[in-house]
């Protein structure tokens, strides 16, 4: 039996060969050294993310998420749900948010359910809570720390928290505008954090940088630029699309503005899989398209 | 014109505050707000908003239906919740701005050009039609939005970018094809559409 136990909603971008695929690897390969066992809700569909309000509206985004709530609660009982990507986590526990706060809204909701013959029955009492929740909360940092044995020596981290790991829900004992939990969990594994990291926690134009990349590569450019000015290796992240944003449109950025950037992004599960002694693979790190060389040599110690 | 703006006109007249109450979504908030200004402040897209919240806010109030319906401002929302966690009076901003967003496209009256309207109905259609997004159409469909010669252009731009994703395996060509996604996609889609005819009803769109 595993020490700790949670329903697992990994999200599209952690498909196979999609673009958090690498983050994904990166947390089995984390969870199984914590001694967590991820039971993945069985057909899990998309959270509808942020950018499904405009042709989605209300009922059906909620109907989507309200799907996975019940499925889990019908093969995963009793199992908090357990989100890796910040849109997933936020997308679900809005709705059940919402669902707690309107009899109707709930009604309508099981109404759906049940009409499109899915055979279940929303309670809607899951606990939906972010990886790093978990990590935190139930493992806890001293825990954390206990499997490290390879620890992250001279490399200095910034911890780009983004937007919706943080807001609007957050987690809990942090503060929207500084949040400590990403610098701790670096401190942690035995790295350096950037304390004046001023874009810790800047929005890098999330799903706009498909729709307006103009005014989101601004953002990004920031982002980065702070992360060097900060003199940090790498930037660290608890976000699929955080990670991606940052990292793939650096190329474009310094086509556009003459700039060197080649700032590696990765995710917190790749810095506690190489501490724990993992290798590149298991930590995903042949999945940055920008290499984290440091992080690299480490792993093949 | 269409069907539902001719009948949200007909329902409310002249009352815009109170349409806005009524259908969009957490619009019941409108009047708490206190013009301060810290939303408009706040956003990472602030300069690029023609009217920034707390101005659309006051518009709704003053009974702009068309300047607000019309605009491209609350399409330059990016859900980061900066606007949110900031109000001092709590007032779920990122949301309203979401469901003006939503309301005007319903309506007809959303800026036909605006990208980010064309891209959410494009991701919509998406995950609609497997449960799941399939990362490799969306961005095909997304950079050929504007038809060929154009999404030539940035597909080549993003060439080199694809070539990195698809190196690293975050890329599936393949997905172009043939796409999984959840086991019975047809009874997802009946329960989306089931919820878009309940929502339309207690709202009283007609088409």
């Amino acid at each position: 039996m595993s020490k700790y136990k949670y329903s697992f909603y990994p999200g599209c971008s952690s498909e196979r060969k999609a673009s958090a695929s690498n983050y994904m690897v990166s947390v089995g390969s984390m969870c199984k050294k914590l001694d967590i066992e991820l039971n993945e809700i069985p057909d899990w569909n998309c959270c509808g993310a942020s950018i499904g309000y405009a042709e989605g509206g209300e009922l059906p985004r909620h109907v989507m998420n309200a799907r996975n709530i019940a499925l889990s609660e019908k093969h995963n009982r009793g199992q908090d749900i357990v989100a890796s990507c910040a849109a997933c986590w936020l997308g679900t526990k809005e709705t059940s948010d919402r669902l707690s706060a309107s009899e109707q809204l709930l009604a309508d909701t099981k109404d759906v359910l049940e009409e499109a013959g899915l055979n279940v029955d929303l309670k809607n009492e899951t606990p939906i809570r972010h990886m790093v929740e978990a990590l935190i909360e139930d493992v806890g940092y001293e825990e954390l720390e206990a499997p490290v044995t390879r620890p992250l020596d001279n490399i200095k981290f910034a911890g780009y928290v983004g937007c919706q790991t943080n807001r609007p829900f957050g987690i809990d004992g942090e503060s929207y505008e500084n949040p400590m939990y990403l610098d701790k969990m670096v401190e942690t594994v035995g790295g350096e954090a950037v304390t004046d990291y001023e874009k810790k926690v800047t929005c890098c134009g999330g799903a706009l940088a498909f729709s307006e990349p103009e005014k989101s590569q601004e953002q990004i450019k920031d982002i980065v630029e702070s992360a060097y000015d900060q003199g940090a290796d790498m930037i660290v992240t608890p976000c699929p699309v955080c990670q991606l944003n940052v990292e793939i449109y650096q190329e474009h950025i310094n086509r556009k503005f003459g700039t060197k950037f080649s700032m590696p992004v990765t995710y917190y599960s790749q810095l506690l899989t190489v501490s724990y002694g993992g290798s590149a693979r298991e930590a995903g790190l042949d999945g940055n398209i920008i290499k984290a060389r440091k992080l690299e040599e480490i792993a093949s110690k | 014109m269409n069907d539902n703006n001719t009948a949200m006109i007909d329902k409310y007249r002249n009352s815009f505050l109170r349409e806005v109450e009524d259908n969009v979504e957490q619009g019941e908030w409108v009047k708490m707000c206190m013009q301060c200004g810290v939303c408009s402040g706040s956003c990472p897209f602030g300069p690029h908003w023609e009217h920034p919240p707390q101005e659309l806010f006051m518009m709704i109030r003053a009974g702009k239906r068309d300047a607000v319906l019309g605009t491209e401002s609350m399409w330059m929302c990016t859900s980061c919740y900066n606007c949110v966690v900031r109000c001092p009076r709590e007032i779920p901003i990122t949301h309203i701005m979401h469901g003006l967003a939503n309301y005007a496209h319903r309506l007809g009256l959303a800026p036909k050009v605006n990208p980010t309207r064309r891209f959410a109905k494009i991701f919509w259609d998406n995950i609609s039609k497997n449960g799941r997004v399939n990362e490799t159409s969306l961005s095909i469909k997304l950079y050929f939005m504007d038809g060929y010669s154009a999404g030539v252009k940035r597909a080549v731009e993003m060439a080199n970018t694809g070539l990195g994703m698809f190196r690293t395996k975050r890329l599936n060509p393949l997905a172009l094809i043939s796409y999984k996604g959840i086991e019975n996609p047809k009874q997802l889609q009946s329960m989306l559409k089931k919820a878009r005819e309940i929502e339309g009803r207690r709202k009283g769109y007609p088409g």
